[in-house]
């Protein structure tokens, strides 16, 4: 970072700066003429996106922390005062809480492109580990924020997730007390949730951090998943992405400026504006709907596994939900060696790009069984056989078909280079 | 240098390594330990009820720590319902005479064993589940009269807490 060439400024004050501590030339270098494929689609936008909505989290509950009490007796009337007296409390809360989703949104998004377009592939592994492990972290904080208003899906979530913990053999119960700081959600639990909540994000900022950074070692991957050969295949970062990244988020903006100003109630859950009340469960427990897929997944196991015939069960029904929603992400982990095909790009893969297409669906059908109680049904058939169904095409996906796809698919040829590809596409 | 005086700077490598790592887990302990719950917490582990107001067929929720506390007053139907069952086909097997004092009182902690929602059933007018007992909606777990579970996704019977009768009317919970 330290020693390496410097460029010169004309500002006397930049190069003063500059000449003892070269951030000015280290911007240059990344943000200025860092040279970017210049072929980008939208879908490259959503990084910048998702920057900008951990940014705004962060300055949104920094005021909000100075109005907030972590108490179990206080939070829920903390807040409400946020949303009734504090000025512009409401804004802010809503910025907040409707800010979660839309950062969801983006980060989805994101990680959708990076397996569309094969993102994940050497040499961006890291890059991509990296970024599963802000998704997990950033899973952990919203579901610990929806903690802090203290209402009855507050408790209540955090009663079932917690207790998810107590599956896992010996340790669990010890585990379970460990976090809760008791014998039950309470306050003691409350307190360092908050704790935690204002902590994670800066965490996160950090991988953030790490994650750009070995990017901007490999440089980014484009829609034709090819590596840029010449000068001809690239672009200076600034002014074209600067601008096309810009534009992206006013536009994004609008839409989460929509929901907040005009629906921003659309995404909660209106029995959070009942106070926690520890003798009452609320009928029906639904967590945010960026957890509803794994949330599905966590109830699709609803039977032991155990030694036929035997009462010997090796694998309780909860532990097995356990087990595989948390495996549900660290598939994702390994996706770099689960996909080893070589070519990069689903633009060149149609075999490829048809069932990532059913994955996302069978994604959102997986967020359609998660919304739904329990023993809902479909057609008649209790939901949770679909639920099953449905986790168990989604792990097949990872497991069998990727790896298959790997070996077998043959792909289409590829274009010389991205100058070639675009100087031909124009001519069309 | 030797072969020798190698060998030994490796030595001094790794046990300088050891140490680091057990005076880091040393410093960590503490801070971990202070997440357990505290002593007020723990303080609040028992509590005294006087269940003399409880009518038969009818019951009481009272917290201990933190957690609903099922009392129920068990009619003559109830008691027989829960000793007629057939120990060996039950998920989690007791007998309904493990699970009680005093056949007419049965005191269980009201969470849920699969993760933690309160079942229904307290009130009459509840809904009971299909073995006569209580009900969890979150994700359809049915217990029996004597609290066990019979059907559903939860694992084990509702958790009977430590109690005694002080007196005919008085339990002390924990
Ligand atoms: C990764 C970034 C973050 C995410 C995803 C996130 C998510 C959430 C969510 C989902 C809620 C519940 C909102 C509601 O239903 O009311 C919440 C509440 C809260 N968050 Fe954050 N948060 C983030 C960063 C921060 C930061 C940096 C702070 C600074 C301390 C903070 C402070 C708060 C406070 C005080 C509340 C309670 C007030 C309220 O409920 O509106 N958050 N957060
Ligand atoms: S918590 Fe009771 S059935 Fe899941």
């Amino acid at each position: 970072m330290g020693s390496s060439e410097r460029t010169v400024f004309e500002n006397p004050v930049v190069e003063w700066i500059d000449s003892r501590l070269p951030v000015f030339t280290m911007m240059q270098k990344e943000y200025g003429v860092f040279p970017t494929p210049k072929n980008f689609n939208y879908l490259w936008n959503f990084g910048a996106i998702a920057m900008f909505m951990l940014v705004t989290m962060i300055v949104t509950g920094i005021v909000l922390a100075m109005h907030y009490t972590a108490d179990v007796t206080q939070s829920f009337d903390a807040v409400e005062r946020i949303m009734r007296d504090v000025n512009g409390g409401w804004l802010l809360r809503y910025m907040h809480s409707n800010g979660g989703s839309f950062f969801f949104i983006a980060v989805y998004i994101h990680i959708f492109r990076g397996m569309y377009y094969g993102s994940y592939k050497q040499p961006r592994e890291l890059l991509w580990i990296l970024g599963v492990v802000i998704f997990i972290l950033m899973m952990a904080t919203a579901f610990i924020g929806y903690v802090l208003p203290w209402g009855q899906m507050s408790l209540w979530g955090a009663t079932v997730i917690t207790n998810l913990f107590s599956a896992i053999p010996l340790v669990g119960d010890s585990i379970v007390t460990l976090l809760w700081g008791g014998f039950s959600v309470d306050n003691p639990t409350l307190t360092r949730f908050f704790a935690l909540h204002y902590l994670l994000p800066f965490v996160i900022f950090a991988v953030v951090f790490l994650h750009i950074w070995a990017l901007h070692v490999t440089g980014s991957n484009n829609p034709l998943g090819l590596e840029p050969k010449t000068e001809k295949d690239t672009l200076p970062f600034h002014p074209y992405y600067t601008m096309k990244d810009s534009f992206g988020v006013v536009v994004f903006l609008l839409l989460y400026a929509y929901v907040v100003f005009f629906a921003p109630n659309m995404l909660g859950h209106p029995d959070n504006y009942i106070p926690a009340n520890s003798l009452v469960t609320p009928a029906h427990i639904v967590p945010e709907w960026y957890f509803l897929p794994f949330y599905a997944m966590l109830r699709a196991i609803t039977f032991d596994i155990g030694i036929p015939f035997t009462d010997i069960v090796i694998i309780s029904a909860k532990l097995g939900g356990v087990i595989t929603m948390f495996g549900s992400l660290l598939l994702w982990l390994v996706l770099p060696w689960l996909d080893t095909h070589p070519l990069r790009s689903a633009r060149f893969r149609p075999l490829y790009k048809k069932l990532l297409i059913l994955l996302v669906l069978d994604f959102i059908f997986l967020g359609y069984v998660g919304s739904q109680a329990a023993d809902a049904t479909l057609l008649g058939i209790p939901l949770s056989v679909f639920g099953l169904i449905a986790t168990g095409l989604y792990f097949a996906y990872f497991i069998v078909i990727l790896p298959w796809l790997s070996k077998n698919e043959k792909g289409r040829e590829l274009p010389a280079s991205i100058h070639e590809a675009v100087l031909a596409k124009n001519k069309k | 240098m030797t072969a020798d005086s190698e060998d030994r700077r490796d030595f001094l490598y790794l046990t300088g390594a050891a140490f680091g790592a057990v005076g880091v887990a040393c410093a960590v302990a503490p801070m971990i330990n202070s997440l357990n719950p505290a002593k007020d917490t723990l303080a609040l582990a028992s509590t005294e009820v006087d269940i003399s107001a409880i009518p038969v067929g009818e019951s009481k929720t009272v917290m201990w720590r933190g957690k609903p506390v099922f009392i129920k007053h068990r009619t003559a139907e109830e008691i027989a319902e829960a000793r007629k069952v057939n120990v060996d086909v039950l998920p989690d097997k007791q007998s309904d005479e493990d699970r009680v004092e005093k056949p007419e009182w049965l005191v269980v902690v009201g969470i849920c064993t699969h993760l933690g929602c309160v079942p229904v059933g307290q009130k009459t007018s509840d809904a009971h589940g299909d073995y006569d007992g209580w009900f969890c909606p979150c994700h359809g777990s049915h217990y029996d009269t004597s609290a066990r579970i019979r059907k559903g996704p939860a694992p084990k019977n509702l958790a009977v807490p430590p109690y005694e009768f002080i007196s005919d009317t008085v339990i002390r919970i924990g």
